[in-house]
């Protein structure tokens, strides 16, 4: 069953007709060709869909794109669009620590860590935070790692990309 | 996935009635087990009402000093709320132990009450399964019992509840809102999920088509301090093999107040009803968490493959236990 909807992703309004069987993920790779977003499991499991969907991590591939109507999305391409046009900070620390191997689960990566360091920003405490009630989140590498679980890394670059990420939350 | 119809209703209400009207027609929230079901084809409505933006996404105080917790508010919104991580820590915990920081940003309070089981057969259409096919079999009994349930199962089903919030709520007596066509009723978490008997297709007390609006929380008297411990098979993002939510009220060396729930272990989160009055006027020592542990699981029937969360269950209660004994000196 085919319906329209309008989404903005990366700064740019789309309109497009989809059905509603459609996953956000899907209908940014195969209908607007955003192929920066990956299909690592379709089910939740691996994070390599990441995106920033009205300014929070989620996942792309359980996302139906007809429940997302208007939703503002950025995916990994997105991020280095930002104000100079070049590369996010997290995007230049992921190559400065070579934080993967072959790259696949890397826009994902890169789209959570950017949600999570907002979160951290804002206080959200982690399973792992010492201190339930503390307010000031100290992104030590165990907090990078917990707050990070949903992105797995087959290729288990994950001795790079906690640093990768470290560098650039300890800005 | 099967071909469905995607509906927004104008306020709860209308979503209720075109529930009710619709044979085959589920509620939206997050969509983040649903969307899943619907994929392997364990779920298949042929019409979605979308309710998340209708129910409430606040959390407000209510007058007894408790809370009331709209079923919208996102997962990771309740973990991070200043209120529940100062008056329910083990709520928060709970819920941060749970998935993953993308899908606690989108799953709802009510949508994770109502997840279905992670049973591996249940979500796999080509195997037997009396919770998804009633009367097909249980492959579980000659199959993958590890995360299966050791408490209160039946012949027919030995699936677990998955969700770790909802342990956390059992053990605080929260309460569910849930709207039906003949208006609103109040239901104790303890008593929303069922004991699958040899009826497991039906998880929850809730008839078809009714809604949970809101969850609401008692004032958090005696349950201070309070913690979550989840055991699982890698330190994140997994579900829980055992988990224990507790709060204890010491007081001159003699437990005052007690709660206990189990996740992991039962169809349902379970309340460790039998431990607790074990406890209550009870010396606070690791010698009564011990016996009030061993009694709660006495009623265990563990299969071969999961016999040793028995143990498990057991030690981790008694850990958990002593850990807010001293918390609390
Ligand atoms: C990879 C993965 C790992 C996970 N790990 C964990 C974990 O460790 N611990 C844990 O607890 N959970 C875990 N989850 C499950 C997750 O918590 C649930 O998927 C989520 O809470 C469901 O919420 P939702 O809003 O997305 O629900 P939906 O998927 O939208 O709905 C779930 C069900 O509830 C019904 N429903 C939703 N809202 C209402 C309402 N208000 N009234 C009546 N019916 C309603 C729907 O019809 C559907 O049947 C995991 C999920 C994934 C995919
Ligand atoms: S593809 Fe979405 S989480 Fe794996
Ligand atoms: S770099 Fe290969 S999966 Fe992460």
């Amino acid at each position: 069953m085919d319906v329209e909807i309008t989404l903005r992703v990366d700064g740019t309004e789309h309109r497009l007709t989809v059905d509603t069987r459609t996953t956000l993920l899907d209908a940014l790779r195969d209908r607007l060709g955003n192929t920066s977003p990956k299909k690592g499991c379709d089910h939740g499991q691996c994070g390599a869909c990441t995106l920033l969907i009205d300014g929070r991590r989620a996942l792309g591939c359980l996302a139906l794109a007809v429940a997302h109507q208007g939703a503002d999305i950025v995916t990994a391409a997105g991020l280095a669009d930002g104000d100079g046009g070049g590369l996010h900070p997290l995007q230049r620390s992921f190559i400065a620590h070579d934080a993967f191997q072959c790259g696949y689960c890397t826009p994902g990566q890169i789209v959570s860590a950017c949600g999570m360091l907002a979160e951290a920003e804002a206080g959200w405490p982690s399973a792992v935070s010492k201190d339930p009630g503390a307010t000031d989140v100290v992104l030590d590498d165990e907090e990078i790692a917990e707050r990070m679980s949903g992105n797995l890394c087959r290729c288990a670059a994950y001795a790079n990309i906690v640093p990768a990420i470290a560098e650039v939350a300890h800005r | 996935m099967k071909p469905f119809r995607y509906e927004r209703a104008d306020d709860v209400s209308s979503a209720v009635t075109a529930l009710a009207e619709e044979p085959e027609a589920a509620f939206l929230a997050g969509g983040t087990n649903l969307v899943d079901l619907m994929r392997l084809e364990v779920a298949t409505p042929e019409v979605l009402i979308d309710v998340r933006r209708l129910i409430s996404d606040r959390i407000e105080e209510l007058p007894d000093g408790g809370l009331r917790i709209g079923a919208a508010v996102p997962n990771s919104d309740l973990a991070a709320d200043d209120r529940v991580r100062r008056r329910y820590p083990m709520l928060s915990q709970a819920l941060l132990s749970g998935a993953s920081g993308q899908l606690r940003n989108v799953a709802t309070t009510g949508g994770n009450l109502l997840q279905r089981t992670r049973c591996p057969y249940f979500q796999n259409v080509t195997t037997p399964c009396n919770k998804r096919a009633p009367g097909s079999g249980c492959s579980a009994l000659e199959g993958h019992q590890r995360d299966m349930a050791i408490l209160g199962s039946s012949p027919a089903c030995v699936a677990t509840h998955p969700s770790d919030m909802a342990v956390a709520l059992a053990a605080l007596d929260a309460a569910v809102t849930v709207r039906g066509t003949d208006g609103e009723r109040r239901i104790p978490v303890t008593a929303l999920h069922r004991l699958p008997g040899d009826t497991p297709e039906r998880d929850t007390v809730l008839a078809r088509g009714e809604l949970i609006t809101g969850v609401e929380l008692p004032p958090p008297a005696h349950l201070i301090p309070s913690r979550y411990r989840k055991v699982r098979d890698r330190a994140s993002f997994a579900f829980a093999l055992v988990s224990v939510a507790a709060a204890l009220d010491v007081a001159d060396g003699t437990v005052r107040e007690v709660r206990i729930a189990l996740g992991g272990v039962a169809h349902k989160p379970w309340r460790a009803t039998t431990a607790e009055s074990a406890l209550h006027g009870a010396p606070a020592t690791g010698e009564s968490f011990r016996d009030a542990a061993a009694a709660e699981l006495a009623r265990a029937t563990p299969l071969p493959g999961n016999a040793f969360k028995v143990p498990l269950a057991r030690n981790t209660m008694v850990s958990v236990l002593l850990e807010l004994l001293e918390e609390g000196r």
